[in-house]
């Protein structure tokens, strides 16, 4: 019943959302508001319609229904309540009928908003957007049924249909596989649904950017209307991201957070686009400029994240052979091939309309600089974009697959790295329109002169690191011009309204939340970069096989083996738990428990580090499967991080930063909209 | 005179070769940590994406091994990585070797990155026209203008005030 449920609010969300489309393209055609009207009601209810079919899922997850084949394959018994509902996204049918729900709240609240001054947009938004539902839904109807049954023939084989075949009889599996173990990491509960959002997100705004094209609404009133969609999809792929690299510190087992692994550039790719066009548009909105572009980074931002979830969805990375196979592949290539040619079509034909307002005055003006932001960030997309798809591209030339490490990107995007901090300074700086050296260097002198002293202190303190003495050096120069910016607008309006200043300063942020949301997010970025270089430079490992009562030193710590206990656990799991004692100098400072745990169901082991964490370092202690281990016997790695966890500190003060920017506030009506951007109302 | 030399250099080199795995085998066998700094630059075909150092698997453990036992026998870190891409593919190589249609991979992304620079930079070079439509670029200006300014103004404010 549950099933039958689940399939046919499926099943209708399908086919509300086409009848949605040809409404809206009916009723725009032939100038009958009332069937776009209708197209808008259908798309409100297309979230609710998924919501019983994502639930109907989720109950079967929670009941064991294991002759649902998706719930055998990604439950067991012995699994935990909460776990068995993000099961929804451990596989790929739910993680897809997931996404399309996700992707359906979206489209659902874009459709409640007040469409009054931007009418003509409506039956364009609803087909961009419903489009690329239908095409999810598609997949999850026809090829990756999460309600597919488990069905035994009389002769004694299983088929996997939805509905009964004749003669056959249910059949229940005693119990699941049980869920990945790596996905049982609260970290990776949370994560994937913060991509997904993230990814879904993008769609909003691309849908406007498509409307304005088809319209003519060429002006940046698209722009206006998806900036905040467009920081929100932003801030849910950025946690996306975080989350991810702080589940891989804790659950990978290698002591690190990114390993430039394909799946995880290929979530970034998107973000590298969607980072450039969140500064570009600054543009459009100020100085009437650089329109083509942000429809290219829109398209882009929307195909790259499509083509993410196609590489990880379709097995492309492991082989271009498997691609073949998977039945998703094809369509999915399809579909990015669809939209990227039907979107720069749609862009040529407007191309003559988009044509800039404005000019560029000065190579220091704050969009020349803006424009220098976008080709480093482009840059950094070319080089993960090529360098994931190269070993594709091997293999269908010559046969034979490449493997792209890390230190290719490490190498090659470290100094466009360096070049965004260091712009992270110096553009906040400068003015719209023109900027000359001299005015450019009567703000900057101050904080260059403060964040000198950097260098300075870390050569004198023996540092020999280049890549970590610029990276510092910047980080105190961003982080003395952003401070220094809080701190003359605090004062003007402490000094003119008379306020307290720390009243003036909260004011002032809430006045100009993009302008110090942004700016605390560079904070965030300075602290992030910290703690990248205090792991990517500075980081120490050592490996040896102990004996009870051994030990082993890294950097400035000891630490011994003083037991080692082996057991079952009632959720099916075996686990091998070292006991170690850390040690500075002669100094007793913790125990940590590194373990090993087998899980039985999926036949899958899963290293947990022990770790000890400060802001000066962590000291990060793997037991290694290298040898046999006895109780008597173990292998150990360890690391030894410094500054890591300012990495952490800094994503947090990023995602601080970005709600500042992105907090929801009453939009301005065409009157107020003039007044608001005052440069003397805001001070 | 000179073939004496000659003579006298490839005895010394041909001993040399012959006594120092010899020698090598003698020594105290390889720490873990130098097999991990080899191992750290190499994938197994079957893990993927995961460095050899840290994989977990009973395949990956004998490939340790293996090195271990090379490293043993005197093998220098390239001819350990010659080896194991001879055998396996070049896969197994943290990064793909400078030969062939590899070199795409160190030549196209500096190449692209050169090539939108300079669009970049001839774009705005080039970006000297006003508007065609001189009303359209006066509005514009006219309803920009205070957001453009905020820098300065707020220098004044401070000039004013402090």
């Amino acid at each position: 019943m549950t099933v039958n449920i689940g399939y046919g609010a499926l099943v209708l969300t399908f086919i509300v959302s086409l009848y949605a489309i040809g409404a809206a393209i009916y009723g725009e055609r032939n100038k009958k508001p009332r069937w776009v009207d209708s197209a808008r009601n259908a798309m409100v209810l297309i979230f609710p319609l998924l919501t019983i079919s994502a639930g109907a899922l989720i109950l079967l997850l929670v009941n064991n229904d294991f002759q649902v084949e998706y719930v055998a394959s990604v439950t067991s018994r012995s699994m935990p309540t909460y776990l068995r509902v993000t099961a929804l996204w451990g596989g790929q049918p739910g993680s897809l009928l997931f996404w399309s729900w996700l992707m359906a709240g979206f489209a659902s609240a874009v459709t409640l908003r007040k469409w009054d001054r931007d009418r003509e947009f409506l039956p364009w938004v609803i087909v961009v957007t419903l489009a690329t539902l239908v095409f999810f839904l598609l997949l999850v109807v026809f090829y990756e049924n999460p309600f597919v049954r488990m069905w035994q023939t009389p002769v004694g084989s299983v088929l996997t249909q939805i509905f009964q075949p004749t003669g056959s009889i249910p059949y229940v599996p005693g119990d699941g596989r049980g869920l990945n173990p790596l996905l049982r990491h609260p970290g990776m509960i949370i994560h994937p649904p913060l991509l997904y959002l993230g990814f879904v997100a993008f769609v909003i705004p691309f849908a406007f950017a498509i409307a304005a094209l088809i319209t003519g609404r060429t002006d940046d009133r698209w722009i206006r209307i998806t900036r905040r969609w467009t920081l929100w999809a932003w801030l849910f792929l950025s946690l996306g991201l975080i989350l991810g690299g702080r589940w891989a510190y804790d659950v990978l087992g290698w002591g690190g957070y990114w390993a430039w692994d394909p799946v995880e550039i290929s979530a970034l790719l998107p973000w590298l686009a969607a980072t450039p066009f969140l500064h570009s548009v600054m543009i459009q909105e100020k100085r009437g400029m650089l329109k083509h572009w942000n429809m290219l980074l829109i398209i882009f931002t929307y195909d790259l994240m499509i083509f993410g979830t196609f590489l990880t969805r379709s097995g492309v990375l492991s082989s271009v052979h498997s691609f073949a196979q998977s039945a998703i592949g094809p369509l999915f290539f399809a579909f990015i091939g669809v939209t990227l040619i039907v979107s720069l079509y749609l862009l040529s034909r407007r191309w003559d309309e988009l044509k800039a307002e404005a000019q560029f005055t000065s190579w220091l003006s704050r969009e020349s600089l803006f424009m220098i932001n976008n080709l480093l960030f482009v840059g950094i997309l070319v080089v993960c974009f090529w360098g994931m798809i190269f070993p594709l591209i091997s293999e269908i030339f010559t046969g034979q697959k490449v493997t792209v490490g890390p230190v290719f990107y490490e190498n090659a995007t470290g100094p466009l790295w360096l070049a965004l901090l260091f712009l992270m300074g110096v553009a906040p700086l400068s003015a719209w329109r023109a900027s000359t050296a001299k005015s450019l260097g009567r703000n900057l002198w101050k904080p260059a002169v403060i964040s000198f002293l950097v260098p300075i202190i870390l050569l004198l303190t023996g540092m020999i690191s280049m890549a970590a003495i610029l990276t510092f050096w910047m980080g105190a120069f961003v982080f003395s011009v952003t401070l220094y910016e809080f701190y003359k607008g605090a004062m003007a309006r402490h000094k003119r309204a008379g306020e307290n200043f720390f009243v003036a300063l909260w004011t002032l942020m809430g006045r100009n939340r993009r302008r110090y949301g942004g700016y605390i997010i560079h904070l965030g970025v300075i602290f992030m970069a910290v703690g990248i270089i205090g792991l990517e430079v500075f980081q120490t490992e050592t490996q040896g096989s102990l004996a009870l009562g051994e030990s082993l030193e890294l950097g400035p710590y000891t630490m011994v083996y003083t037991s080692l206990s082996e057991f079952d656990t009632d959720d099916n799991r075996n686990v091998a738990r070292a006991v170690v004692e850390v040690y500075e100098g002669d100094e007793f400072l913790t125990e940590l428990y590194p373990r090993k745990d087998f899980f039985y169901e999926s036949q899958q082991p899963m290293t947990i580090p022990g770790v000890r964490s400060t802001m000066e370092d962590d000291f990060y202690v793997i037991m290694a499967d290298w040898k046999p281990i006895t109780t008597k016997n173990a292998t150990f790695k360890v690391y030894h991080n410094p500054l890591v966890n300012w990495l952490w500190v800094g994503s947090i003060i990023f995602i601080l930063g970005t709600f500042v920017a992105a907090w929801p506030e009453k939009e301005d009506s065409p009157k107020r909209a003039k007044k608001s951007v005052s440069a003397s109302e805001k001070v | 005179m000179n073939k004496k030399y000659w003579i006298l250099g490839l005895i010394i080199i041909l001993t040399l070769v012959v006594v120092t795995p010899a020698i090598a085998q003698n020594n105290t066998p390889p720490t873990d940590d130098e097999v991990n700094s080899l191992a750290k630059n190499m994938y197994c075909p079957v893990c993927e994406n995961i460095p050899l150092d840290v994989c977990g698997t009973a395949a990956c453990a004998q490939w340790r091994q293996q090195i271990s036992d090379m490293l043993g026998d005197g093998f220098s870190d390239q001819e350990i990585y010659d080896f194991f891409a001879l055998q396996y593919g070049d896969r197994v190589l943290a990064q793909p070797p400078r030969t062939g249609l590899n070199w795409l991979v160190y030549i196209v992304p500096p190449a692209a990155i050169l090539i939108f620079a300079f669009v970049v930079f001839s774009y705005m070079k080039n970006k000297q026209k006003p508007t065609t439509d001189p009303m359209v670029a006066e509005a514009v200006e006219e309803q920009k203008e205070d957001e453009d300014d905020y820098q300065s103004q707020l220098e004044n404010e401070l000039k004013k005030r402090l």
